[in-house]
């Protein structure tokens, strides 16, 4: 029945703002409310200032990742990122087990382990910038990134 | 098929057609001589009554992220200039095995990552829309009617290349709704089929679990013909199912009534642009006037759909991005002093500040400490959303109908304001569960707004239900007669050709 009511109200009233809001959305905007200002909705966030990154992480970050942060934006960016997923404690996954493929309900397909297609090292090599008769050309392994040294790191710092 | 054109002139006539709207910036690479070889071969085909099929001779476009043997392949990236793959994505050889033309490799996002076809390394696509003469007509008393627009998803350069009749179709990839989102700014069908039906070999892959390649056209059958040659098993791609497919086409829909239309409440957000909750409801009571059954339905975790998203597709984009080191093909810097060091260098340089982002984000939230709490706990809320989406299938909703986008085209310096991710989490928000749920979505043009910018309206079909969404959808389309884009200053140069072959509105079936 309430559904019905609801459902009316959505369909009524083309110019009514009021009456196209539903109960569900006061709903989302009251469980949303609790961690978020009351202006914003269900869509917008606020950064909740929880776990600022900090150094160890950002080094630990740019060393896993290989990339690095570039300035002080993106760490600003990173932390909003990371209070936007903070989000998801709010619901309740109790039991719940974690889907990994919408496809998990089927069997992987194996085909049989036949030699199918290769020998085009040729080809491939073609695309690599720097090759060496059938080999890629790579520096020096096993020397680590170097650390950065100051507590604020100069995000400009060259390799 | 029937005389009307060879193809070589087609080609010829789309070709130009692609320098004439030069400004849409909605190619990166324009393969002519390779398209019009192909069009010289398939002219022999018709000659000798050996044609392949519905596609044989027909241009398409294809987005930058699909891999094109012999055509440049850069993912609108700094990181993949000037990189020629020695294959073609599986998607592409089944075109090219239909005598379809690959006219040439459109614009997009950096690797996909955006809503709004603005952040890639060769500039932003315009909207061919904000150039044509009903939008102009409406703009007559701004100041400024010089103002462009785009907010196009990620496909955007494939939507502007269809939307401005450049070519018959064109192949996008949908993550979040890449090729829905786009479809609905340019007035296009944009349909993403049920993850596993259609390969993603060759595809640049994004998110691996929720990428799937999307088809834009102007109407849907064209989508159905394309989707017939592209949809099956593919044993270089082992997320595709093994179940039969055979090429279809549409039955008519003339009863509607045995048809139950679901319309999910979540998606009523006050961000909803009060034209579009309209024509949503308009079509609402279009289905339900034709006889169909028209129930609101719940899909209770849809607030924190963006949420989830926004974790699995960084966390899974750390890991794909893994791969650009430079060393096999890709950008390369000079920094020799190490292999680390060479690596973290050339990623600097060739990404750009969208992916890098996304990257650290990713491996933030796959950190030991984090893993449990955010990718593990985002795996479970997928779940949580797919199964929203199972129960209301089950309780017998055939097809949900929902709005595509919060608004139409939104000026692009507007859009600039605010940063990537915070758009992607604002305008996916409708496309983005059907993602994580892998189910088949479309979205058909409705209406043009006040403005005359086109609108769009998403429908949702149960997992490999396709055929019948597409069936659906294709009714819709005939109630609603769509009107056709026509670019000023493009009109009295084609008006003849318009007449003679209705390139207009024209569908693949000629």
């Amino acid at each position: 029945m309430a559904a019905r009511a609801v459902w009316l109200a959505f369909r009524g009233g083309l110019g009514r703002r009021q009456a196209f809001s539903t109960k569900a959305n006061v709903q989302v905007k009251a469980r949303v409310a609790e961690r978020t200002s009351p202006v914003t909705h269900a869509l917008r966030f606020i950064p909740q200032g929880s776990g600022r990154i900090t150094v160890e992480v950002i080094e630990h970050l740019e060393r896993l990742a290989l990339v690095d942060f570039g300035s002080r934006e993106a760490v600003a960016r990173l932390e909003k990122a990371v209070a936007f997923a903070d989000r998801l404690r709010e619901v309740d996954t109790d039991g719940v087990e974690p889907m990994e493929s919408v496809l998990e309900d089927r069997c992987l397909y194996l085909r049989s382990d036949n030699v199918a297609e290769g020998n085009c090292a040729e080809e491939l090599l073609q695309n690599s910038h720097r090759v060496m008769e059938e080999y890629f050309v790579a520096p020096p392994g096993n020397i680590s990134l170097p650390k950065l040294v100051n507590k604020n790191p100069s995000y400009t710092a060259k390799w | 098929k029937q005389g009307q054109i060879t193809p070589t002139e087609l080609c010829r006539k789309c070709l130009s057609r692609i320098q004439r709207t030069k400004f849409l910036n909605a190619y990166i690479t324009v393969s002519e001589e390779v398209a019009l070889k192909q069009a010289e071969e398939s002219e022999k085909r018709y000659k000798n009554g050996r044609s392949l099929g519905d596609l044989d001779g027909i241009p398409v476009a294809v987005k930058d992220n699909f891999s094109t043997s012999g055509i440049e392949t850069t993912c609108a990236s700094n990181m993949l200039k000037g990189y020629i793959p020695p294959f073609n994505a599986t998607v592409v050889q089944k075109l090219l095995d239909q005598g379809a033309l690959l006219l040439g490799k459109t614009n997009l996002d950096e690797f996909a990552m955006g809503s709004g076809s603005t952040d890639g390394a060769f500039g932003p696509v315009k909207n061919p829309w904000s150039f044509s003469k009903q939008y102009r007509e409406q703009k007559r008393e701004q100041r400024r009617p010089k103002l462009h627009r785009e907010r196009e998803g990620s496909s955007g350069g494939s939507a502007a290349a269809v939307s401005a009749l450049t070519c018959f179709a064109a192949l996008g990839s949908d993550t979040g709704g890449s090729t829905r989102n786009p479809a609905a700014h340019c007035g296009l069908v944009g349909f993403k089929p049920s993850y596993g039906l259609v390969s993603r070999h060759g595809l640049i892959p994004l998110v691996n679990s929720m990428d799937v390649p999307g088809i834009l056209t102007r109407c849907v059958d064209d989508t159905a013909i394309v989707l017939g040659v592209l949809a099956g098993h593919d044993p270089k791609d082992s997320t595709t199912v093994q179940d039969p497919v055979k090429p279809f086409t549409l039955p008519s829909l003339t009863d509607v009534s045995k048809l139950c239309i679901g319309i999910p409440k979540e998606y009523l957000v006050p961000e909803l642009s009060s034209e579009i909750r309209s024509l949503w409801s308009k079509a609402a009571d279009l289905f339900e006037s034709a006889g169909a059954k028209v129930i609101e339905v719940s899909l209770p975790h849809t607030s924190y759909s963006i949420v989830c998203y926004h974790v699995l597709c960084t966390s899974e984009v750390a890991s794909n991005m893994a791969r650009f080191d430079g060393l096999e093909y890709g950008h390369r810097c000079d920094v020799s002093v190490s292999t680390e060091a060479m690596y973290a260098a050339t990623r600097r340089e060739g990404f750009n500040d969208v992916v890098r982002g996304r990257i650290l984000s990713g491996n933030f939230f796959l950190l030991k400490e984090n893993y449990e709490n955010y990718f593990i706990k985002a795996q479970k809320v997928r779940r949580l959303i797919a199964n929203d989406f199972v129960n209301v299938f089950n309780s017998g909703v055939d097809i949900l109908l929902t709005p595509t986008t919060l608004s139409e085209a939104v000026p692009f310096l507007e859009f600039i304001k605010e940063d990537n991710r915070t758009r992607s989490a604002q305008d996916d928000i409708f496309t983005q569960a059907v993602n994580m749920a892998g189910l088949p979505a479309v979205s058909v043009p409705a209406a043009l707004s006040a403005q005359g910018l086109p609108v769009g309206l998403q429908f949702i079909g149960r997992a490999f239900c396709d055929q019948k969404l597409l069936t659906v959808a294709r009714w819709f389309e005939q109630q609603v007669q769509f009107p056709v884009l026509q670019l000023q200053g493009l009109m009295d140069d084609c008006s003849s050709a318009f007449e003679n072959e209705k390139l207009a509105s024209v569908s693949l079936k000629q």
